[in-house]
């Protein structure tokens, strides 16, 4: 069979996964069985897909199939208790067979349900990493595993342990109350957001690591499609104004091209316009947030053709804005560095001299770059190699080699 | 349903008995106390004495040995604690955030085992 048709098949069953592991978990209230049920459906589709063709509603097809799967495994392991006893007497596979497959109702709910009960606060933030990208990206363990370079009993522990918790102290399966909603959603963003960064700022080699960025992009337009809530789309739109600017990145050498000296005819043109129609219509529904901010300030340094027409000054005021609502000393450095371009690199060291970030590679970054410009060569190049000292990125490693030796 | 502890740990050299803050902290305990007996979540609770009161009884030898307690030698010991049923870890969580709220002291959370209905 044609390889592009086993690409297709990986690729529908992924996309997939979470809505199918989703409806599974709902009927039948066990993770462990959800999943071994969709695995049992990617086979059977795997096996009559290449002769019957891909059915029209794949979804559909694998969520009637593993449903089928998990109540043959439930007869065959002999797991007759009251809850799963109540999902046969729902759904009797005999009342399924040969009949059409019923389309899958509002199952967007059930994949919202399980994005919540994977970023349950309750859930060590790792842990809630792993589950998210596992039952929703429908990523195996070892890609998991070398996503985040830890050996693959090491997260298959992490996810063991993870659902072991769901189902003894009972965490629920359900959108938080309306009352809880804002924060908890907060911490389900904050899992995606940090899933994307992983994957944009790794550490080491990228060779093995499945694209952490696009499966970050993807979740993330999930819960879109799932939530109303503009913070959504400002995270959305922060990580499609981020991506767009990835070819640009890193040169042919492999060190990092900061955004100033970055070839901006490579960035993604389709990305930065998505990204900018997102954060206008952030700006109309007018209930700003940090991911909204934080997309406008990319969504104003890609809006500049080059980078001596930027405008510096809206950078400095959403910088201001964001202060308001998430105060932190790592916004205030990031503040400086468009302050440095409005008032000049004398004021801009006074505040990041303030800063009590000597443990943050990126404040001696910053400081050595303002050094350099106020012409004080000895200082920037010791603050060169204080950052050197703590970066772990390669491309931004021999990024800083190479400013600091073009000193004099 | 779900049956889960909630324990409240804490320093107790560090607590002043006579002080209002913790006679007002005792107060507001007990009225939710009466709260969590009236929505039905309530199944135990108890405030404990002095951990320099306890006493370590090891039965799993011949002979019981007893000595003086407590069992783990740490700054931080049990204060009180309660047994609660709830729906899931959500509801319990609302309510340990109530009952810590109530008693100054951060509440852990667990469930036991085999009371899931």
């Amino acid at each position: 069979m044609p390889a592009d048709f086993d690409d297709r098949i990986a690729e529908i069953v992924r996309a997939e996964h979470g809505r199918v592991v989703a409806t599974l978990i709902r009927r039948f209230g066990d993770i462990d069985l959800a999943e071994d049920a969709a695995a049992d459906a990617l086979v059977t589709a795997l096996e009559r897909w290449p002769a019957d063709g891909i059915p029209p509603n794949p979804g559909a097809w694998l969520t009637t199939t593993a449903g089928n799967k998990a109540i043959d495994r439930i007869r065959r392991e002999g797991k007759r208790d009251a809850k799963h006893q109540e999902a046969l007497m729902i759904a009797d596979p005999e009342h399924n067979e040969g009949g059409p497959h019923q389309p899958t109702g509002p199952i967007s709910d059930d994949r919202l349900r399980l994005v919540f009960t994977c970023c349950h606060p309750a859930l060590a933030l790792e842990n809630r990493v792993a589950l998210t990208l596992r039952l929703l990206g429908g990523l195996t363990v070892a890609e998991i595993a070398h996503a985040f370079l830890v050996p693959e009993t090491t997260m298959a522990q992490r996810i063991t342990r993870a659902k072991q918790k769901i189902k003894n102290a009972n965490i629920p399966y359900r959108v938080p109350s309306a009352e809880d909603l804002p924060s908890r959603l907060a911490g389900v963003l904050a899992v995606l957001y940090l899933v994307f960064n992983e994957g944009y700022l790794t550490s080491g080699a990228a060779g093995t690591r499945v694209d952490l960025c696009e499966e970050a992009v993807r979740l993330t337009r999930q819960v879109a499609s799932l939530v109303d809530e503009p913070e959504v789309l400002g995270l959305l739109a922060l990580m499609l104004l981020t991506e767009a600017r990835h070819p640009a990145r890193v040169d042919a050498a492999g060190a990092l091209v900061t955004l100033d000296k970055q070839d901006r005819t490579r960035w993604d043109a389709a990305l930065i316009d998505e990204g900018h129609r997102l954060v206008r219509r952030c700006l109309a529904l007018n209930r700003p947030g940090p991911y909204q901010l934080q997309a406008a300030i990319n969504a104003v340094h890609t809006d500049a053709l080059d980078a001596s027409m930027t405008d510096w000054r809206q950078i400095v005021q959403l910088y201001d804005q964001l202060l308001r609502v998430q105060p932190n000393p790592i916004v205030e450095l990031n503040r400086a560095v468009a302050v440095a371009e409005v008032d000049g690199p004398a004021v801009a060291l006074s505040v990041v001299e303030r800063l009590d970030l000597a443990g943050y590679h990126a404040w001696h970054v910053t400081r050595a770059e303002l050094l350099r410009r106020l012409e004080r060569d000895a200082e920037a190049r010791d603050a060169y190699d204080a950052a050197l000292a703590l970066v772990e990125n390669e491309a931004e490693r021999a990024h800083l080699v190479s400013r600091r030796d073009s000193l004099r | 349903m779900t049956h889960y502890l909630l324990s409240v740990i804490h320093d107790w050299d560090a607590l002043d008995f006579d002080s209002p803050e913790t006679q007002q902290s005792f107060a507001d305990t007990e009225a939710f106390n009466k709260d969590l007996q009236g929505s039905g979540h309530w199944l135990f609770a108890g405030g404990l004495l002095h951990p320099d009161s306890s006493t370590v009884v090891d039965g799993t030898k011949a002979e019981p040995i007893i000595s003086d307690g407590p069992y783990v030698e740490t700054k931080e010991q049990l204060g009180g604690f309660w047994v609660i049923e709830a729906a899931d870890l959500d509801e319990a969580l609302a309510i340990a955030g109530r009952a810590s709220g109530a008693c100054r002291h951060p509440v852990e959370v667990r469930p036991f085992q085999g009371v899931v209905d």
